[in-house]
């Protein structure tokens, strides 16, 4: 049996005469469709391939922003200069009060407040820290840095301290610290060396257990961590903490959830994103670029698939009078130009998700950084691949609409007779 | 004006009046009131010259255009004031087409072609249905042409297409536009043949636009259309 009648017969009947004159229209205007398919490839890499690129670069840069900070700090609440005497009802008072330094303070109660914290279900995890400011000494050389004590299961928890370690091994015994990677090399310690901590009241000797690289250099030249007892006693506050650091699960949650913890507790509470409103408002500027330029992407995909399907109703015309006479109702007129709306988007989206994958694979193989690596994490994930071939496929059919309307409505008479 | 030939009608049309145009200054009135009746198994020819309204005619009894006012009654229904998809379902259960410009499908095969009216009720070719256009295919002479397409096939070789295809759902009535009217004496001459031999061994009626006198001589019944009006309608009488 020749093929053409096989393929006849094994044909099954959903959508069977619509989705076959669809597919040999397709055929017959081959130059048309491979350029059509062609746009709309190039309309799904496009925005695969910048979606996938902005999704790396905001993931990384937060990797790297929250990757050093908890997602929500608590502080004690900063100190006030309450006015000598209130106004009264119809009287003015005329004052000039001086705003108070800030003196470092303990949390009240922060001991009774972890547990608390810890129940709730959005949070990863609770740290209690002491950090201020202080010296780092050892011989000629004298460095300012920023003294952090804390519980290092905790902290680690929250900053994922041990992944961040480069040399020695992450551990805080009394008279332990551990500091990052250009303060080291600045005061000439290296493993197991020790250095002296002063702070305005007392000073210290401790023992370097680790390096970390906590991504910023500036952080790398300051930071020095050590047990939160030891802190306590160097900055004064003892058995206090000035902040409690909290990691959640969500991160996009941290600022409603920073607004329920100020409601709740009297406290100064900040989120990752107050802490870094401009990196936020460039993550916000990313996204809205990105959507519009998927939006203007989208809208000339269907712009393109459209007018070709304009152009191939005209050249139809008389192809759909006949079929029209042969009794071939408007709606299936309408699903033949749908069908090919719909395979034109889906072929176009496969090639366009390889393209997609292919300049992705080119970025990463040929942008690096200075030190030879990739700038960071490109991945197209099987669900934006999914999602954008889906939209590219629904917009196929969307264009498609318009000149099927147009072919459905043909008056099959004056069809025949062109 | 009734048809000579007694039986049971298949086409009933009183006072058909077709208008262009209408309630702008050019318009005009093609058809004047025809009637006309053609009854199952009857072979007419519509004769007339150009512009008269033989088109006009055939479209409107094919459901291809409304009608402006009258009665136009398909096996014994009145088709006047249906909307499109139930003029749609008779044009394809009812009606079979041949045209002038054959007007095949240029992307299928002469046999995809044939099949074409099947896949589009049921969505599928059945076996029993395929077997069917192979043997119209053969029974107008295109047992060896039935893989090609169109643009590989003579004119006359694609009119034989378009009949296979205008019989393969066997409708009662098959109306023809003209369909030699675009090829040579010899490939007419042929094409004629096929549907007088269609019309004899499955007893569909056909009703035969045509310019061609002889032709129209070959026919059983003759209907002449001049300014949009029936002016002769009468059997052909054929010698001995």
């Amino acid at each position: 049996m020749p093929l053409a009648a096989k393929t006849l017969i094994d044909m099954t009947p959903w959508l069977g005469f619509e989705r076959r004159v669809a597919l040999r229209f397709l055929r017959e205007g081959r130059m048309q469709t491979v350029l059509i398919i062609v746009g709309v490839a190039a309309g799904v890499a496009v925005i695969a391939y910048i979606s996938a690129l902005i999704t790396g670069l905001q993931n990384s840069t937060l990797t790297k922003t929250l990757g050093t900070q908890a997602h929500i700090t608590l502080k004690a609440p900063d100190d006030v200069v309450a006015a000598a005497r209130p106004a009264t009802y119809g009287t003015t008072v005329l004052s000039d009060t001086q705003p108070r330094a800030q003196r470092l303070r303990s949390i009240a109660n922060w001991q009774s407040l972890i547990p608390l914290l810890e129940n709730q279900s959005a949070i990863a995890g609770v740290s209690p820290m002491v950090s201020g400011g202080g010296l780092a000494l050892r011989g000629e050389a004298s460095q300012s840095i920023s003294l952090a004590g804390v519980d290092l299961d905790r902290y680690d928890r929250v900053v994922g301290l041990r992944a961040k370690v480069v040399s020695g091994t992450a551990r805080l015994l009394p008279g332990e610290a551990i500091v990052g990677r250009d303060l080291a090399a600045d005061l000439g310690v290296r493993v197991g060396d020790r250095f002296t901590v002063q702070t305005g009241l007392l000073n210290d000797s401790v023992r370097v257990t680790a390096l970390v690289d906590l991504g910023v250099k500036e952080l790398n030249r300051r930071t020095v961590i050590v047990p939160l007892r030891l802190a306590q006693n160097l900055l004064g506050l003892p058995g206090g903490a000035t902040n409690i650091d909290i990691t959640i699960k969500d991160v996009w949650i941290a600022q409603t959830m920073a607004e329920d913890l100020r409601r709740q507790f009297p406290y100064k509470v900040e989120s990752w994103q107050e802490s870094n409103a401009q990196l936020v408002s460039a993550l916000n500027a990313q996204s809205v670029s990105t959507a519009l330029i998927r939006g203007v992407v989208l809208i000339v995909v269907v712009l393109g698939v459209a007018s070709v399907l304009v152009v191939s109703v005209v050249q139809k015309q008389r192809e759909i009078g006949i079929l029209r006479a042969m009794g071939a109702t408007r709606g299936q007129v309408l699903r033949i130009f749908l069908v090919q709306g719909a395979v034109v988007g889906a072929l176009g989206s496969m090639l366009g998700v390889a393209l997609a994958a292919g300049m992705i694979w080119l970025f990463t193989r040929f942008v690096r950084g200075s030190d030879g690596l990739p700038l960071f994490d490109i991945g197209l994930s099987v669900g934006l691949a999914a999602q954008v071939a889906a939209i590219a496929c629904v917009s196929g059919v969307l264009a498609a609409i318009m000149p099927a309307r147009r072919a459905a409505a043909m008056d099959p008479a004056k069809a025949i007779r062109i | 004006m009734n048809s000579p030939t007694d039986g049971a009608a298949l086409v009933e049309l009183r006072d058909v009046r077709k208008s262009y145009n209408i309630g702008q200054p050019n318009e005009a009135e093609v058809l004047h009131g025809v009637a006309l009746r053609v009854t199952r198994g009857e072979f007419v020819a519509l004769v007339g010259p150009s512009g008269s309204g033989k088109s006009t005619l055939l479209n409107i009894i094919g459901l291809l255009e409304p009608m402006t006012s009258g009665s136009y009654l398909l096996q014994n229904e009145e088709v006047m004031g249906l909307d499109d998809a139930a003029l749609t379902l008779r044009r394809r259960l009812q009606l079979g087409f041949v045209f002038q410009f054959h007007h095949l499908l240029p992307a299928f095969t002469a046999l995809e072609n044939v099949t074409m009216p099947a896949l589009m009720s049921e969505g599928r070719v059945s076996s029993k249905q395929l077997g069917r256009a192979r043997d119209l295919l053969a029974a107008v002479g295109l047992a060896q042409a039935m893989e090609k397409r169109p643009s590989e096939l003579s004119g006359g070789m694609q009119q034989r297409v378009a009949i296979a295809r205008a019989l393969v759902q066997e409708p009662p009535l098959v109306l023809a536009d003209e369909p030699t009217g675009n090829l040579d004496t010899a490939s007419a001459d042929e094409v004629f043949v096929q549907m007088r031999r269609m019309h004899a061994d499955l007893g569909i009626s056909f009703v035969v636009v045509t310019h061609d006198p002889r032709l129209a001589a070959r026919c059983d019944r003759v209907v002449e259309l001049i300014d949009g009006r029936i002016s002769r309608d009468e059997p052909v009488v054929r010698a001995g």
